[in-house]
């Protein structure tokens, strides 16, 4: 037995724990950073040792501390947590597909997980007047369900992964079309409220929403990590990984079942958001340089995260105070990575 | 198959076993008994079945019909965590695993050992490390798995089945992309497996002469069902093999095991004087010219002969250890005569058939003989 492979091994083994250290410490860096710029922000500038009193102390104006602990505070988490479960999202979408431009958005499930919520909104709303955080989410995983049927269906039939898309993306179109034909015809009322939500964005969240949110994905994104490592084995295929020991049925189930929570509860709060399941998962593979879901899976949910943050930054104040869709903001970002993985995979064939 | 022989406890049993896609079975009626630690071999044509075969066995596809007993227990009783520390699996199918190093591609092997999180232990990291070296891939490990060529990718796949320590490996064409020295190499791993830790091997192979080599069992798929099935000295004939890949271009020879292209039929126009294995490059040649011709005279347990048998229109022969027989040389005589072109490509004489001499001076005799100067460079 040569001593000499084996440390080498270890060397190797070094090595990439440091990149995943480096990788992780700048994230949790770039978050900080972000969280306080994003509470420092906006039309009130508040300055940072007012806001470290106001959240650790719970000092200062009762404006400031309206503005952080009302506002600001719930937004950025919610963004935070949201971008992480759609990053999530994508990620578990391009394992079941075998294919990384899989996404909640592209395949057309946030479209599904928006149309039916839209149409619970009209409903309830005209009668009831709110709708409960936990209804919109059955709805959205409801939408998401029957998005994903459908995509499943194809899948059958079609082998190929860019009719898949093409697929997917029409599912999209159709379900968009079915919203606006909704809100066409739904009362004035009705519409302020699915006006907004459906355009996509963080704003308006509150505590409430943080905690069923922050609940539900976190809940999600256990189970996610639990699953890490027969993640692992289907990155090989579906016949090695049940030579693997993977009951593969049931593993699919379970990962469309997590996908589509995840994606269904950002869509529920969120609106449909744009790219960053595909994009985030693929810079984050990059930047770890492995794609071992033991790693890639915090990194991409942290990652998710600090993209989401930083689009709603941007979204908030590069037009204020006219406020940007969050997809406005990460099709910009994230559509350019989608395009170049394209081109990467067309070199990469042989 | 006789009723004793059947109520053996197989250590693998395809039971009445018909396999196919969607309920619609491509072969019926398998009945096969493997025993522990035999290499058994799938062979046939192209398309005839041998992967449909060897997907059921690993549970890839649902049975038509049958079942499948691996050590005494119905396969499909087992779990796939059961399972996957007793069988392991080498495929066709190619494997696009995402910035993976061939390191840990092997790796993945150990995976039914491995706790929630898939850690390695040192003892796992060692399986794998000699896992590479068995198969010659050490020099690879840290190398992107994409990025290497596809015989090495086998090689790969194969320390991935070693490192997993199954009883029982399954290959589905390991050969297909390796050049000689590593397909050498595998058979002579799959022997050690086999032989040294009774691992059971079933498999398919393109190669039927590497097949009759390792395999202790043959099984021929063909047709929708299986055609043949025993020990490679009772299936590698000649009618058996021509039949089963219905050859009618060729001819397969058993003793060496090698592929023949048909005779070049037609009056001969070339005779050559040969013995002692001479008269095969010269033959070899004349058959890629396209060129009818007569050898001779040959005993026919001469290597020459066993070639001559299947590549010349005409052979001239003689028993072993006789003289040469005023027959054979009346015929060697004729085909001087006749042909445009002698080439001697080397005689060997002595007492036995010292009557070459006398064939020999009449060809030289005639002014068309050449003597063959070995091959061109």
């Amino acid at each position: 037995m040569s001593n000499h492979e084996i440390s080498s091994y270890h060397a190797e083994n070094l090595k990439r724990r440091m990149r995943y250290t480096a990788v992780f410490a700048v994230l949790a860096a770039v978050f900080l950073i972000v969280t306080v710029i994003n509470i420092n922000t906006g039309n009130v500038d508040i300055s940072i040792d007012k806001i470290l009193k106001a959240v650790f102390l719970r000092s200062g104006t009762k404006d400031d501390l309206n503005i952080i602990w009302k506002i600001r505070l719930p937004r950025i988490l919610m963004a935070a947590i949201l971008g992480g479960a759609l990053s999530l999202s994508g990620f578990l979408l391009q394992t079941f597909f075998e294919n990384p431009i899989a996404g909640p958005f592209v395949l057309g499930i946030s479209s599904g997980a928006k149309l039916i919520v839209a149409f619970l909104m009209i409903l309830v709303v005209a009668r009831h007047g709110a709708v409960s955080s936990w209804a919109m989410i059955l709805a959205a995983f409801a939408g998401s369900l029957v998005s994903t049927g459908f995509i499943l269906l194809v899948s059958r039939s079609v082998r190929n992964m860019s009719a898949l898309l093409v697929a997917g993306i029409m599912i999209g179109y159709i379900c968009t079309a079915l919203t606006n034909l909704l809100v066409t015809f739904a009362s004035d009322s009705d519409i302020a409220n699915l006006h907004n939500w459906s355009q996509g964005s963080f704003s308006g969240m509150t505590w409430d929403n943080v905690l069923v949110g922050g609940i539900i994905i976190g809940a999600a994104t256990v189970l996610v990590f639990l699953l890490a490592k027969p993640i692992g084995a289907f990155q090989l295929g579906e016949a090695y990984a049940q030579s693997m020991g993977v009951n593969v049925r049931q593993f699919r189930i379970a990962l469309i079942l997590l996908s589509s929570i995840l994606s269904a509860t950002v869509t529920a709060f969120a609106g449909p958001i744009s790219f960053v399941g595909i994009a985030v998962p693929f810079l984050i593979k990059r930047a770890l340089n492995t794609a071992n879901p033991i790693v890639v899976i915090p990194a991409t949910f942290l990652g998710g995260a600090v993209f989401c943050m930083i689009s709603d930054l941007i979204a908030r104040v590069a037009f204020a105070p006219t406020e940007l869709e969050i997809s406005t903001v990460t099709s910009i970002f994230g559509a350019p990575v989608v395009i170049f993985m394209l081109i990467r995979r067309q070199k990469g064939k042989r | 198959m006789n009723k004793g022989k059947k109520e053996e406890k197989y250590y693998l049993h395809l039971d009445g076993l018909s396999v196919g896609y969607n309920g619609k079975p491509v072969i019926r009626d398998i009945e096969i008994g493997i025993r522990r630690g035999e290499i058994v071999t799938l062979i046939g044509p192209n398309g005839a079945g041998k992967s449909t075969i060897l997907k059921s066995i690993t549970r890839q596809l649902s049975l038509v019909k049958g079942q499948v007993v691996f050590d005494l227990k119905n396969l499909s009783d087992y779990s796939f965590r059961e399972l996957s520390s007793r069988m392991a699996v080498v495929l066709t199918e190619r494997l696009h695993p995402e910035l993976m190093t061939c390191h840990d591609v092997v790796a993945t092997g150990r995976y039914p050992y491995t706790g929630r999180l898939g850690r390695l232990t040192e003892e796992d990291e060692r399986k794998v490390d000699d896992a590479m070296r068995a198969v010659q891939a050490e020099e690879i490990g840290n190398r992107d798995f994409n990025a290497i060529s596809d015989g090495q990718k086998q090689r790969v796949l194969l320390a991935r089945a070693i490192c997993q320590e199954p009883d029982i490996i399954i290959l589905d064409e390991p050969t297909s992309f390796l050049d000689i020295k590593h397909k050498l190499k595998l058979l002579s791993i799959l022997r050690d497996m086999a032989k040294q830790k009774n691992i059971t091997v079933v498999m398919s192979l393109h190669e039927i002469d590497l097949a009759m080599k390792i395999s202790d069992r043959i099984i021929c798929v063909h047709g929708d069902k299986i055609f043949r099935s025993g020990t490679p000295e009772a299936i590698f004939r000649e009618d058996t093999i021509r039949d089963l890949y219905e050859i009618d271009n060729g001819f397969f020879d058993p003793m060496f095991g090698s592929i023949e292209l048909p005779e070049i039929k037609g009056k001969p126009e070339v005779l050559v004087l040969s013995s002692c294995g001479t008269g095969i490059p010269v033959y070899r040649r004349l058959q890629k010219e396209k060129r009818p011709f007569a050898a001779g005279i040959l005993y026919t347990n001469d290597v020459d002969y066993r070639l001559a048998r299947l590549l010349a229109s005409q052979v001239i022969w003689e028993e072993p250890f006789y003289e040469i027989s005023d027959r054979a040389a009346a015929e060697a005589l004729g085909a001087i005569e006749s042909c445009g072109e002698i080439i001697d490509a080397g005689v060997t004489i002595g007492p036995g058939n010292r009557r070459m001499r006398e064939i020999l001076d009449a060809a030289y005799a005639s002014g068309k003989c050449v003597k063959y100067r070995g091959p061109d460079m």
